[in-house]
């Protein structure tokens, strides 16, 4: 009984539920000297669960006290800084950040669409048979390795800015956008050539074993059998580095692409308020929310299918 | 000259020798069990003889052809061959009448409409026309290992291997089963069986072949390997199986 007791003590931090939790511990020891041992449990239980209440609901209030006082200190200049009235309400930035802000929904949209062919392609390229193969396998595994290991904003530069000064065929004469498009589908390429490759290698063995005994060659089986297995099994992951690569379409700025993140600096430049950075990031807030949302939901009903049986 | 021919097969895998020295004839319409301890080699030969294991020496020959070594043409020779395995290993992702579908029309070129046509009658014969739009994880396990037998019936195979195909079964699901294998004999199927069920291979086996640390220690018609072995070691192992309560 006098477990409860320290509890309901130290959840006095929130007085709200810490009260209660006193009380009722209180009462839960006059009942067990009174020798009513049941009651006292009941009342031992309550004293638990208001300690309980007072860490969660406790600490939530105190966190979110503590972030609304850093808006209003210091005369509240977050505000200004963050939130500026003036720029909140002005239509024409609002105008112009959502203007950058689709060239970012293009660039992620086309580029999604360029990883999800050209990745699977490379696990598969991985995972070809046999000795013959082993110079193709070795060259992706050298690329995966590679835009692995490069920070995506060097690729950006290095596609972006090099590629028209070396003045090259084919590739020296794209727009920028088209740069930034290849240079993040090259980066995420590699890191989705990865999911689909794990996801290829998770289906069993003997699902090859059971086409090939059909007569179905080795091309067959990936194509009807293993592939379409894999990608429905990565699903989930491959949604998280769309996520990512939706938020990389930011780095595009850098080489001068008109999106999201340049208008915002040209805003902040021109008034002295990061602002128009917030306004950024609630533009990606508006469309990375409800996507995760989306992978959360198809990742349960995934476990549900799994978990639940036949 | 034997339908299926089997000289000096050799398996190994890593240091462990699996297959050691197997001679076998099959004869067309045969129907021959392999029975044996885990580890025997069962499994392993009939994966050998449809070349899903490449065998490291002696050689197989089918209708005459040899079919193992170099050069072979394997998806070829698993047209003539189809295997049944112990855990069904059907496509989840597939309806039932796209598992069986796949292959006559993949490999064998059959028209959408005429491949359907036969997996009905086939799925008729095993009593599952009405799950043919089903998805396999709707399905009993011995209602999926009929379709698994169906799925390599469709690509008419002259020479069915089944592996312990009623191993995974629940007890009371293992005579739907074993009625087709008992059916496709009667038809003159020719099958190598590996199984477990004795009653059954007494039953049903034209040959029975006592596999023990992957040789062929005896092999005879079942009267003779059931009745009167001559090993002491077949003696032994059936023994246990009597044992068991599974003879």
């Amino acid at each position: 009984m006098l477990t409860y007791r320290a509890g309901a003590v130290a959840s006095l931090f929130f007085p709200p539920a810490g009260i209660p939790a006193l009380v009722h511990s209180l009462r839960a020891q006059r009942l067990a000297e009174k020798g009513e041992i049941e009651l006292a449990r009941e009342h031992g239980e309550k004293a638990r669960n208001w300690a309980w209440y007072s860490v969660g609901v406790g600490l939530t209030v105190y966190v979110v006290a503590a972030l609304v006082g850093l808006l209003f200190a210091n005369h509240g200049s977050v505000r200004v800084v963050y939130f500026a009235w003036s720029i909140l309400t002005d239509g024409s930035a609002w105008h112009s950040m959502i203007k950058g802000f689709w060239i970012n929904i293009q660039v992620f949209l086309i580029a999604e669409v360029i990883v999800l062919v050209w990745a699977l392609f490379v696990a598969v390229v991985r995972l070809l048979p046999g000795p013959a193969c082993r110079p193709l396998r070795f060259l992706a595994t050298v690329y995966v390795d590679a835009f692995r290991a490069f920070p995506a904003i060097l690729v950006v530069y290095i596609v972006g800015l090099g590629l028209p000064q070396a003045n090259l065929p084919l590739v020296g004469h794209l727009s920028d956008m088209q740069y930034v498009i290849f240079a993040l589908s090259l980066t995420y390429g590699a890191y989705v050539s990865e999911v689909y490759r794990a996801g290829i290698e998770s289906i069993h063995w003997s699902q090859v074993a059971a086409a090939r005994s059909l007569g179905l060659s080795y091309s067959q089986t990936m194509r009807f059998v293993v592939v379409p297995q894999a990608v429905r099994r990565v699903v989930p992951p491959l949604l998280n580095d769309f996520i990512g690569l939706q938020k990389d379409t930011a780095i595009i700025s850098v080489i001068g692409v008109l999106d999201v993140v340049s208008r915002a600096r040209f805003i902040n430049n021109a008034k002295g308020s990061l602002t128009a950075y917030s306004m950024a990031a609630l533009l990606f807030l508006v469309v990375t929310i409800p996507f995760t949302r989306w992978l959360e939901w198809l990742q349960n009903r995934r476990q549900a299918r799994t978990q639940g049986g036949r | 000259m034997a339908f299926l021919e089997i000289n000096q097969v050799f398996k190994r895998f890593g240091q462990v020798e699996v297959l050691r020295g197997i001679d076998l004839d099959v004869d067309l319409h045969q129907v021959v069990c392999l029975i044996g301890a885990s580890g025997s080699g069962k499994s392993t030969l009939l994966r050998c003889i449809n070349a899903l294991e490449v065998i490291d020496g002696g050689e197989i020959r089918l209708d005459g052809d040899r079919v193992s070594g170099r050069g072979i043409d394997v998806d070829a020779l698993r047209q003539e061959v189809g295997i049944v395995f112990q855990s069904f290993n059907l496509f989840p992702h597939m309806r039932v009448i796209d598992n069986i579908t796949l292959a006559p029309r993949k490999v064998l070129g059959m028209d959408q409409d005429e491949a359907e046509a036969k997996a009905m009658a086939l799925l008729s014969r095993v009593g599952l026309a009405d799950k043919a739009t089903d998805y396999p994880d709707r399905l009993s396990g011995g209602q999926q290992q009929r379709v698994a037998i169906v799925r390599a019936l469709a690509m008419g195979p002259k020479l069915m291997l089944l592996d312990e195909i009623t191993s995974a079964l629940d007890p009371e699901l293992v005579a739907e089963v074993l009625n087709i294998v008992r059916d496709l004999a009667s038809e003159g199927m020719t099958m190598m069986l590996a199984t477990h069920e004795m009653g059954f291979a007494k039953e049903v086996s034209s040959k029975v072949c006592f596999l023990h640390q992957g040789v062929i220690l005896e092999e005879g018609p079942p009267e003779k390997i059931f009745g009167d072995p001559s090993e002491d070691r077949t003696r032994e192992f059936l023994k246990r199986i009597v044992d068991a309560g599974r003879l």
